[in-house]
This record gives C-alpha cells, structure tokens and sequence, in this order.
C-alpha cells in the first residue's frame, strides 16, 4: 500500500471528549477533567497523514481520526477533530489538496468529531448561487461547505442549555432515513445510519470506488465501545453496526487482509479482519453479560465473574473517562431494561 | 512441554550459530520443505484444547483460550483466518525464498518469503527503510526488516494483526513483536522465534524450526491455497459469535484427565517452562 506520512510523531491521540452517563441521565457534554480538551495543551499535537487507498486519507491528531477524500472537484472531510487544533488540521488537509472543502460529514455529534466544523467550513468553496447564511436552522452557516449529518445529531446540537452547540458547528444537511448519499470526485458516497449504537445519530460513510469505510465511533481500535446511552447508544446498536461495516467490507480473497480498508473513529488504520476481531469480542461481552443476567446475578456479581479479563489488556482501564467498570455497567443497565 | 525444549534448545542454538564461523554463503533462496520432527503432536496433528503447557501466559490469555469456541471458524468471515508471521512457519508447509535486488546496482532490497499455507508472502526488507508509525494498517504477516549478523539473517517485525500463541484458542495481540534468526547449515535452514506479546505473555515465547532444501523447485500446485468461504451452518442467527460460557468449557479437564497432569500444569503460565517446575508438578499429583 502507498503510504504517505506527513508526520511521523504525535504526542497525543485524544479519546472521546464526552462524558459518559451510565445512569441513563443526561448530563452536560463536559468532559471530566482528565479528557477536557479546555485542560488540555494542544500545543504539541502534530497531525499524521496516511494514504489510504484510492482517494482518501486518514488524519489523526487530537479526537477522532479525520478521513479526506480528495480530487479534482475538491475535498470532503469525515469529521473534524477538536476545535483548538483547526488550523493544524486544515494545514494537514492542504498537504493532500489545495482545493475548497465542499463537504465535511459528521459521524456523530461528541465534540472531538465536530470541533473543527465551522473553521474548515471557511475553506468552502465559492458558489455565488448559494449566498451564505450567517445562522439559523438549515443555514449554510460558514461559507460554502455543506455540512451533512444524520438529524439526531442536528437535533442535539440545537437545544438551549449546556448540550447544544455554537451554530457554527451544526450540520446544515441533514437526513432522517437509513441513508444519504454524495457523488463526488467521480465516486459515490453512501452515509449509514446506525441507529442507537454509539448515539443515535452515528454514521458510517462509504466511500465505494476507493473501497474504504471510516466508521465513527461504533468502531475504534483504542478502547471498548464508548455506549453513550444519555445520546442513545445501546450495546446491541453498537453490535448491529459492526457487523454492518463486516457486510459492506470483503478483503482480499487471494490474502484475506487489505481489499476495503477501515478507518476507525480512533486508532490505527484497519480492515476487515480487525472489525472482526473487535466484533468478536463486543460480542462475546455482550453474551456473558446476558447469560449472567439470565441467571440473576446481580451488577456487582457480574463485575466480580470478570466478563471482560481475556480482553482488558487489549482495551481496558481503570482510569479516564470510559472505564471497564464503566462499560461492564453500561451493558448490564442497558440489557436489564425492560423490553 | 514443547516450548520448554524449544526454549532451551533453542537458547543454545543460537549462542552457538553466532559462534559458528561464517560459511561460504548467506544465499537462502530456493525451495524448502519444512521438518516436523520437533513438536509433532502440535504443530501437524494440532494442539489439544485444554492444552497451555509450556507456554508463559497470563490469566488474560487463559480465559481467552477457555472461553474460545472452535466453531468460531465456520463463521464465513472467519473460515480464511490466516495464521500470523510468529505461527504460521509452525505448520504444515512448503516455503519459497527468493531475493529482489535493484536492477541497476544488484543491491539487496528484500528477501521474499512465499508460504504455501494460505498463499502468504512475506517482505522482509534488508535497504534499512524504518517500520511504519503506529497509525499504520497491521498485517498477517506484519512488517518485517532484516539485517546480517555474519552469516545469521535478524528479521524484526511490528505491526501484525492478532493471532494465535498456539491454534487452540491462545491468543497473540496486534501488540506483538517478533524477532526472527535465519541460519543455514549446508542444506538445512534453521529459524528460532521470539515471540513478545505485552498483553497475553509474561515472558517471551522461544521457539525453532527447521527446513530441507528441496532438490528441486516444486510446482505451484504446492504454493496455491485456495479458501472460498461459505455458509457452513444453516439458520445461524446473524451476528452469533460461537463461545463458551466462562466456566463451562470442559476440554481443559479432558486433556488434564487424558494425560493424568496436574491443573496447574495444563493451565500454563511461565513457570511451566523451566525444568524446576516438574517438582512442582509431583507434588500436586
């Protein structure tokens, strides 16, 4: 595979920014203080670029990884990062293209995806029959660049109160079905909803002709699945949506590796083998869980019969904002609900 | 058991390869068939489930293996799991080598290995190009880099997918690195691994192997691996990972009772590698 390496170092890969609820309520999208991208020093980060395939690039830098499908029509971005690295970002996408974003997609709405939405929106291009709006629902709101989502996460971006977003942020095409779509740079585009994995306004976008996924957050190779159930994530979304991407996904039959590519929310660039290997094990998680609820064993007796030991070096930790115990929680409140 | 030997034998080996003076040679290249002499009972009629003896895992690991359905690979997308570069010389296979050189100045560029099982071939870069960052897409095989210590071929690789310890359900992470010995003694190649694995292994994993020259290049009919998955059980639920429960896996007492060992030897771990473990082992008899 071509491999194009901007930057080889990166002195940090930031996780989620969000906070996590286990309780079910919903809380303010702070994160606590040890992923808070306000305490954060963003000074260092350095932004990696890597060819993937095709037209299409992965930028990883602080928050969720970037992915760049770039031609002669332009540029498109899949999510943006965190908003005090914009301008690395948009200096990284300038070593693939000097060409206007005319899109950026957003794979969900936590704030190390959509931070750098309404700066790069600025490097839209000129379209004098689309004169921009400077707000308001809908509102083409930074220049030209048509910023599309699924409407869950226009929905929770809009609400008063410490939830919602600075309108520069929101996505200002949005669809409420199973899918959208894009041709752009002679290739089709498809964006998936997957319906309360993660949140319930993830998408995962398919770039056909370059064959490569990037997933979102339903898939990353850093952690176990972040349920944001106060956003509507549930156990089973995350599952349905991992085994969506193994559908879409066929390697190379002669090797049985490459072939569609995967760019994970966060992590290292993957492919099929990987989502199954992650699949798996979300899986096999899910089912002791269940069994152990089956047979009425309490939270703590769950926790204490260690359902994720084989795992937890791979993914586990005991610290941060998304923690074994968190997970193990999550999945036993999520499973007991009542159907 | 086999680790054990391996581990020492292998220990020895090498201490004396890097002694041996250099021979006329470096040249792997040609056709090899592998000898199973060494390990038999794993490496060609398969590991036993229940079977972790000789090999330094940890409780991670164990519950991995315990917890691991064979049937898992009759899951269409899991039928053509290719076996890692730390495992798949184990096997059953015939092994090519060749070499790419530039074709202006003859400088090495790779060594080329083609491995009939699963139609595998692997680049072992010998320019001096540094490993890839960490970002970068992991493979069966992994990236590899060698250089010469007189006439012994070091092969270091990173970035390989996850795999298996051993083919009954111990895992290796994608946190793996392998560290490869190449020697050949007339016509007789000898490869040692080591095997180090931060998040299933508490020490590093030695193990050796050894292949034949062949006296003559075999067909590719011996190099092709075809795998065409299909459905192998009907009205499977979609999504179904097959798996044991914890604690109801009952393979690891039959291969206990089989052999009449001791728990705390087939269950593995470090400390049932060295040689003062089989005091151990009769004092839990």
């Amino acid at each position: 595979m071509k491999m194009r390496i901007a930057t080889l170092a990166v002195s940090a890969v930031l996780a989620c920014g969000v906070a996590p609820d286990v309780s079910g309520q919903a809380r303010p999208n702070a994160a606590p203080p040890a992923q808070n991208p306000g305490q954060q020093n963003f000074d260092n980060v350095q932004m990696q670029v890597l060819h993937v395939q095709g037209n299409v690039y992965m930028i990883v830098g602080a928050g969720g990884n970037t992915t760049v499908q770039a031609g002669d029509g332009g540029v498109l971005v899949v999510d943006t990062q965190y908003p005090q690295v914009s301008a690395k970002l948009l200096a990284a996408i300038r070593t693939i293209s000097p060409k206007p974003i005319h899109y950026i997609i957003n794979t969900h709405m936590h704030d190390d995806h959509i931070g750098g939405n309404e700066f790069l929106a600025k490097a839209g291009p000129t379209r004098p029959d689309r004169a921009p709006i400077e707000a308001g629902l809908g509102g083409n709101v930074g220049a030209q660049t048509t910023i599309i989502a699924h409407e869950n996460v226009l929905n929770r971006m809009v609400v008063n109160g410490p939830e919602g977003k600075a309108p520069g942020l929101w996505p200002n095409e949005t669809y409420f079905e199973d899918q959208t779509e894009v041709f752009f740079n002679g290739e089709a585009i498809q964006i998936l909803h997957q319906p309360a994995a993660h949140t319930d306004g993830d998408s995962i976008v398919f770039f056909r002709r370059s064959d490569v996924i990037a997933t979102g957050d339903v898939f990353t190779t850093t952690m176990y699945p972040f349920i944001d159930s106060a956003r509507g994530g549930t156990i089973n979304g995350i599952v349905d949506a991992l085994n969506r991407i193994i559908d879409i996904a066929i390697p190379d039959h002669k090797v049985q590796e490459g072939g569609t590519m995967i760019i994970p929310g966060h992590g290292r660039l993957c492919d099929e083998q990987d989502v199954i290997e992650y699949r798996d094990m979300v899986t096999i998680i899910r089912d002791r869980i269940q069994y152990m609820i089956k047979k009425g064993m309490t939270l703590d007796q769950v926790k204490a019969a260690k359902p994720t030991l084989d795992f937890d070096p791979r993914y586990g930790t005991d610290s941060g904002f998304w923690t074994t115990s968190m997970f193990i929680e999550t999945i036993y409140r999520d499973l007991s609900k009542k159907k | 058991m086999s680790s054990l030997a391996a581990r020492i034998g292998g220990g020895a080996l090498l201490v004396a390869l890097a002694g041996t003076p250099a021979f006329a040679q470096a040249d792997f290249t040609g056709t090899w068939g592998a000898r199973y002499q060494e390990d038999f009972p794993e490496r060609i009629p398969g590991p036993e489930l229940g079977d972790y003896l000789g090999l330094p895992i940890n409780a991670s690991a164990r519950q991995f293996a315990e917890s691991w359905d064979p049937s898992r690979i009759t899951l269409p997308e899991e039928q053509c799991r290719v076996h890692v570069s730390p495992y798949i010389y184990r096997g059953p296979l015939n092994l090519r080598i060749w070499e790419d050189r530039d074709p202006d100045t003859q400088e090495l560029i790779a060594i080329k290995h083609h491995i009939s099982t699963y139609d595998q071939t692997r680049t072992i870069y010998m320019d001096g190009r540094p490993h890839p960052p960490e970002i970068a897409v992991h493979t069966w095989k992994g990236f590899s880099t060698g250089k010469w210590i007189g006439d012994m071929l070091t092969v270091t690789t990173t970035h390989i997918k996850q795999g298996w310890i051993r083919r009954n359900g111990l895992p290796m992470s994608d946190k793996a690195t392998l560290t490869e010995y190449f020697v050949r003694n007339g016509d007789t190649l000898t490869r040692i691994s080591i095997t180090k694995d931060p998040l299933y292994l508490t020490e590093p994993l030695v193990k050796s192997e050894d292949f034949v020259l062949a006296g003559r290049s075999l067909g590719a009919g011996n190099f092709l691996y075809e795998c065409h998955p299909v459905v192998e059980v009907a009205n499977r639920p979609k999504g179904a990972v097959p798996a044991y429960q914890l604690g109801e896996n009952t393979f690891p007492k039959e291969f206990q009772d089989r052999y009449k060992l001791p728990e705390i030897a087939t269950r593995g771990g470090a400390e049932t590698m060295y040689p003062e473990f089989i005091d151990k082992m009769k004092q839990a008899k």
